[in-house]
């Protein structure tokens, strides 16, 4: 195309097809690289010193619009409320005097059993200063990173169960990949008769699908899954989702069965990271457990 | 005959490397709205919008290495993979470049038209990236290239009245 120009008095460099060429074999190599290696790891921490504050800007005007929204909150509504979380904490109270009894109780036991003591998650509060822009993935960013501890494959949850998974951690945000998105899975246990499997996002908001169970798999709608610990990502005993759709059909080798996530994956403005990695013992030589997939949502984080 | 003005006013209007940086940072920032649910669906590239603007208009200030750049900053912000938007910026700054002698002929609607098939290539190339690594393709994605190439003449109008020079009567 460019040769149809008449007359070239100026020199502009190679022509665009070049041009092309070479910026689409960067741009390739650059995602080949991205996918295998984690070289650019730092490279793309570096930019996002830059993108960082005009992020910041941009989620500005709907910060500033929630701000405004929570001081013009009735004042009938926070009375409603305030009865309501008093009512609730007088409940909760009561139960947490019963857990403290049970924790005494089962720390007892368990050094009489000598096993393995359950570790307490130290915990800390986030806030979305993002969520998903981009159609493909399910992904949220929050505003702590390394300044503040956090590493990759560190767990998310609301006050209801498991929302995601640090995946990338930048010096002032994290990047958190939720349990809903395609390339996301869960190792579970079913909590009515200990069932184990493994949860797959499907890429929309309010469904995950539980694959890879048998037709004759003993499974109710309305069963809690809670995390089954296995992987030695995800802490034990966690909600995760609950099953809303069975279909047992003799047709195809497994059933198929969808559940949507208990946690408010995509309502919550606040969010907890679990700053405890599980520490587990190194496993035995030549002793593969065959039930559980190893989680495959740190592909790249890890 | 209005596009005839058009192609007049061209190389009358002037070049502001200024202006240029400062439409593409705003379309970036467009871009990075908290957009959700159907509007995410719905969502124009405006980036994609403004760089094919500047490549049919100013093919020699904004080529394909600047329609790369921006494309890193994009997969940076959007947590993308390296290079994914890069390339479909560079795929589509490159279209632009070549056919802006034929597009540019067209009155604004038929320009739409013309538009559209280039958006579609650039959200094309983005798209079968993500087919090779993760096997799915989510289809609501391609609506974006709809809408992008409906806000075609929008954009190009206000860009173009946002460049002519204030103290120059109105020649339309």
């Amino acid at each position: 195309m460019e040769q149809n120009q008449p007359l070239r008095f100026f020199n502009r460099g190679p022509s665009p097809a070049v041009r092309l060429v070479f910026f689409a074999l960067l741009s390739l190599l650059l995602v080949f690289v991205d996918v295998r290696y984690r070289y650019l790891e730092s490279i793309r921490s570096g930019l996002s010193i830059v993108v960082y504050p005009l992020q910041r800007l941009v989620a500005a005007p709907s910060k500033l619009w929630h701000e405004v929204d929570d001081f013009f909150s009735s004042h009938n509504s926070l009375i409603r409320n305030n009865v309501e979380l008093r009512h609730q904490h007088t409940l909760d109270s009561a139960k947490l005097l019963q857990l403290e009894v049970l924790k005494g109780e089962n720390q007892h036991l368990r050094t009489l059993l000598k096993v393995q003591q359950r570790a307490d998650y130290p915990m800390q509060l986030a806030e979305i200063m993002y969520v998903a822009r981009d159609i493909f993935n399910r992904k949220i960013l929050l505003d702590k990173g390394t300044q503040a501890n956090v590493l990759a494959g560190q767990i998310v949850m609301d006050d209801s169960g498991i929302v995601g998974q640090v995946t990338r951690v930048y010096p002032w945000m994290s990047e958190v990949t939720l349990i809903t998105d395609k390339d996301h899975s869960v190792p579970v246990q079913v909590l009515r008769n200990g069932l184990r499997a493994v949860v797959f996002g499907s890429g929309d908001a309010g469904e995950l699908a539980l694959s890879y169970l048998p037709v004759s798999s003993d499974i109710q709608n309305g069963d809690v899954l809670v995390t089954s610990g296995i992987d030695g990502t995800y802490p034990p005993g966690l909600p995760v989702a609950k099953i809303i759709h069975v279909e047992h059909d003799p047709a195809y080798p497994f059933a198929r069965i969808l559940c949507a996530p208990i946690a408010g994956v995509d309502k919550r403005r606040q969010l907890l990271i679990l700053s405890a990695l599980l520490k587990f013992p190194e496993r035995p030589e030549g002793e593969e457990s065959a039930t559980d997939t190893p989680e495959n949502g740190e592909r790249r984080g890890q | 005959m209005s596009d005839r003005i058009q192609q007049d006013q061209e190389f009358q209007l002037p070049v502001n490397r200024v202006f240029i940086a400062a439409s593409l940072l705003v379309a970036l920032l467009l871009n990075w709205l908290p957009w959700q649910g159907i509007w995410l669906a719905f969502r124009p590239d405006f980036v994609a919008l403004v760089l094919l603007y500047w490549c049919m208009h100013k093919p020699y200030h904004v080529g394909i290495s600047i329609a790369w750049t921006v494309g890193i900053l994009a997969d940076v912000a959007d947590a993308s993979l390296f290079g994914q938007h890069a390339l479909a910026y560079s795929v589509l700054a490159f279209s632009g470049i070549v056919f802006y002698r034929r597009i540019l002929m067209f009155n604004l609607h038929q320009q739409a038209l013309q538009i559209f098939p280039l958006f579609l290539l650039a959200y094309t190339v983005y798209a079968v990236v993500h087919w090779q690594l993760h096997g799915n393709i989510p289809w609501e994605y391609f609506i974006g290239s709809v809408v992008s190439a409906l806000l075609w003449a929008p954009i190009t109008i206000l860009l173009q009245a946002l460049r002519r020079p204030r103290a120059a009567p109105d020649q339309t």
